[in-house]
């Protein structure tokens, strides 16, 4: 009697029901990744920023916080940091504000709605490095459509025009206009994602609250700012804050339209690393500067979780 | 002056006909209840009333003034949505007050009006707690609270009950009459609860698919039903009927009784062959087949305690029903026939 009742103890049964053997076994592959892919890079980021190595001379030789003042005395590096903070807050500005817009309008019934949504999500499918191509041309130096545009309409190119009298505008050549260059690109970019991110939150809303905003006699500018924005405010932060971690680390719309020029005006945080580390070949600088993103991601995202949070919970 | 008109109403969505031709008009002071089972577009019917939803045909009139292109804000109706509807992000204090704050009405009227409205319903002390914070009742409370604070003209509720346990909507139903008494503000009440509709309404519409089946005070309703469908709609169980060559005859079950003691009074008898006796405490319900009927004859009667009759399931019992009891509806339309005497049995 006793031989049956008591199970063998390899039995793949008996392993099945041990939930701390399973639960250990079933995480370890998202552990082995998160360690691979993450942890590693970012130890021997550490490790190389206080080393000197470089790509001729790998050698590692620790140096203590040195490459960190070269860094720091660098005017490009905090030109850089400048420019991240500006391009990524702009675009992500622009995004929500746009991104609510397109939400909204696409929450209507108008005839073509599927085609318009279906439009708007496209730019999210195309790679890329093929779009910014397509960028390239419409801000290009002689062919560009918006001076054509611009000329045609007489605002540019004559002696009294707006915009001044030369024949282009050269959007990617001036310090001003190339910045304002690549947020756009950058906007466009992250639109698609923030406007289905924010369609889903205003889909969550129910209807009846909506209509008992306009029994209880409020037109649409307070609809909007007391009722559906705070009850969006959960969603809006979680948009806000994927397409921040996700402005502020990338370098691909920079690196394609413009590689940091006109003179370091757009450069940012994570194409000045690439150059640094891998086309300058100084692995020890670039390694220090791509470590400036974890303080200020770190802080943005506890941030914008606290808010979100806060607003879940009262 | 009808407080709320409406004339005509037709409503599609897409090719469904949701409402068809509805007519009626509320009294002033008036509680006007909207009866009739789910799906058959009383909810639609309020939200055109209340401006929500456009109506493919046909107007409303609200205070003798034409509303319908007007949006909600334009109409000072109030409205109770089943859900409550309250806003999740605000107190009860705003949520209260968002009526007035939409006026722009100033501080202190705003803090009067609502600790008028919160004192009413007994909810002041939970005037700085979140929705989520809140009972079942209370967010009922709240949500009546925020409908009357700005005094509307027109009070809607859609069934607002629908979401309490039975024993609070006993004292819910108690406490919405009295109070709707006290205010004066002619209301349009939604349910498909026939015995909440009873209670409460002043006059009962009776609908069905979409269409008016009958508007009648409550006994009326119940005695006089138009049809067939206000007749087995309305009454638990409900009313009788059986096929009599070319009319349905009903009665209802309370006047289905044992002949014994009723033998002076002008009544119609019938051999009753009992199948099954439910006993309920307060009442007794005895099921059987009208005896002259092979087929349909099913009936129930209705037997308070006081009537001690001992009946057997099997046995067969002459009934009676008084002739005021009976109803004649039209075989095919279903439709009430004007009284006719004499019918056999
Ligand atoms: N927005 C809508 N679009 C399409 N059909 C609807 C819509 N609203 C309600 N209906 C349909 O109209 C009918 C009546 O609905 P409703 O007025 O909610 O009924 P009730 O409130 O009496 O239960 C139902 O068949 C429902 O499916
Ligand atoms: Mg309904």
């Amino acid at each position: 009697m006793e031989g049956v009742e008591q199970a063998p103890v390899f039995s793949l049964r008996y392993v099945w029901e041990q939930e701390r053997l399973l639960a250990t076994v079933m995480i370890a592959p998202a552990v082995l990744y998160v360690v691979a892919l993450i942890g590693f890079p970012f130890v021997l980021a550490i490790v190389y920023s206080l080393s000197d190595a470089t790509t001729g001379d790998p050698a590692l030789r620790l140096v203590g916080l040195r490459t960190f003042g070269l860094v720091l005395r660098d005017p490009v590096f905090l030109k850089a940091l400048q420019n991240t903070f500006v391009f990524t807050l702009a675009s992500q500005v622009l995004v929500l504000v746009l991104a609510k817009i397109l939400a909204l309008v696409l929450m209507e019934d108008f005839p073509g709605k599927r085609l318009v949504r279906f439009l708007i999500l496209l730019p999210w499918t195309a790679p890329i490095s093929l779009s910014a191509i397509g960028w390239l041309w419409i801000f290009d130096s002689v062919f560009s459509p918006i001076d054509w545009i611009a000329r045609s309409l007489g605002l540019l190119g004559g002696p009294e025009a707006l915009l001044g009298s030369e024949p282009n505008l050269y959007w990617l050549g001036r310090p001003f206009l190339a910045m304002a260059s690549v947020i756009l690109v950058q906007t466009w970019r992250i639109l698609p994602l923030a406007t289905v991110i924010l369609l889903a939150g205003l889909t969550a809303i129910p209807r009846d609250i909506l209509d008992a905003a306009q029994v209880d006699g409020a037109g649409f500018w307070r609809r909007l700012f007391q009722v559906i924005m705070p009850m969006l405010l959960p969603v809006m932060s979680i948009a806000f804050l994927f397409g921040f971690v996700f402005t502020f680390t990338d370098m691909t719309v920079v690196y394609v339209l413009t590689r940091g020029g006109p003179v370091n005006s757009t450069q940012v945080l994570a194409s000045w690393a690439f150059f640094k580390g891998i086309e300058a070949g100084d692995l020890a600088q670039g390694a220090a500067v791509a470590l400036f993103f974890f303080p200020a991601l770190a802080g943005v995202t506890t941030l914008i979780l606290l808010v979100a949070r806060r607003a879940e919970v009262s | 002056m009808a407080q709320v008109q409406v004339t005509g109403i037709t409503k599609y969505f897409g090719e469904v006909k949701v409402l068809d031709n509805v007519n009626l008009a509320t009294r002033k002071h008036e509680f006007l209840v909207l009866l009739g089972p789910s799906g058959c577009g009383k909810t639609t019917l309020l939200r055109i009333i209340a401006g929500l939803e456009r109506p493919t045909r046909g107007e409303v009139l609200i205070g003798g003034r034409e509303v319908t292109g007007l949006p909600p804000r334009a109409r000072n109706i109030a409205m109770v949505f089943q859900s409550y509807a309250l806003y999740p992000h605000m107190t009860v204090f705003e949520n209260i007050s968002f009526p007035l704050r939409t006026q722009n009405m100033n501080r202190d009227a705003i803090q009067e009006k609502v600790a008028w409205a919160a004192g009413l319903f007994g909810i002041d002390r939970l005037l700085e707690r979140k929705p989520r914070e809140l009972s079942g009742g209370e967010r009922q409370r709240v949500a009546l609270a925020r409908a009357i604070v700005r005094m509307p003209t027109v009070f809607l509720l859609d069934e607002p009950l629908s979401n309490l346990d039975a024993k609070l909507r006993a004292s819910a139903r108690e406490e919405l009459q009295t109070f709707q008494k006290r205010i004066g503000i002619t209301t349009i009440y939604v349910t498909h609860d026939q015995v909440e509709a009873m209670g409460l309404g002043n006059r009962i519409v009776v609908m069905d698919q979409g269409r008016v089946r009958q508007i009648g005070t409550p006994l009326q309703v119940y005695w006089e039903p138009a049809d067939t469908f206000v007749a087995t709609f309305v009454g638990s169980p409900p009313m009788n009927l059986v096929e009599q060559g070319e009319v349905l005859m009903g009665f209802r079950p309370e006047d289905f009784l044992p002949i014994e003691g009723r033998e002076e009074e002008d009544v119609e008898r019938f051999q009753f062959e009992v199948t099954w006796v439910e006993n309920l405490g307060a009442e007794r319900l005895v099921y059987g087949n009208m005896a002259f009927q092979s087929r349909n004859g099913r009936v129930v009667s209705r037997l308070a305690p006081n009537i001690r009759v001992s009946l057997e399931a099997g046995k067969t019992y002459i009934f009676a029903v008084p002739r005021l009891g009976i109803k004649l509806f039209d075989r095919n339309t279903g439709m009430l026939l004007r009284r006719v005497s004499g019918v056999g049995g």
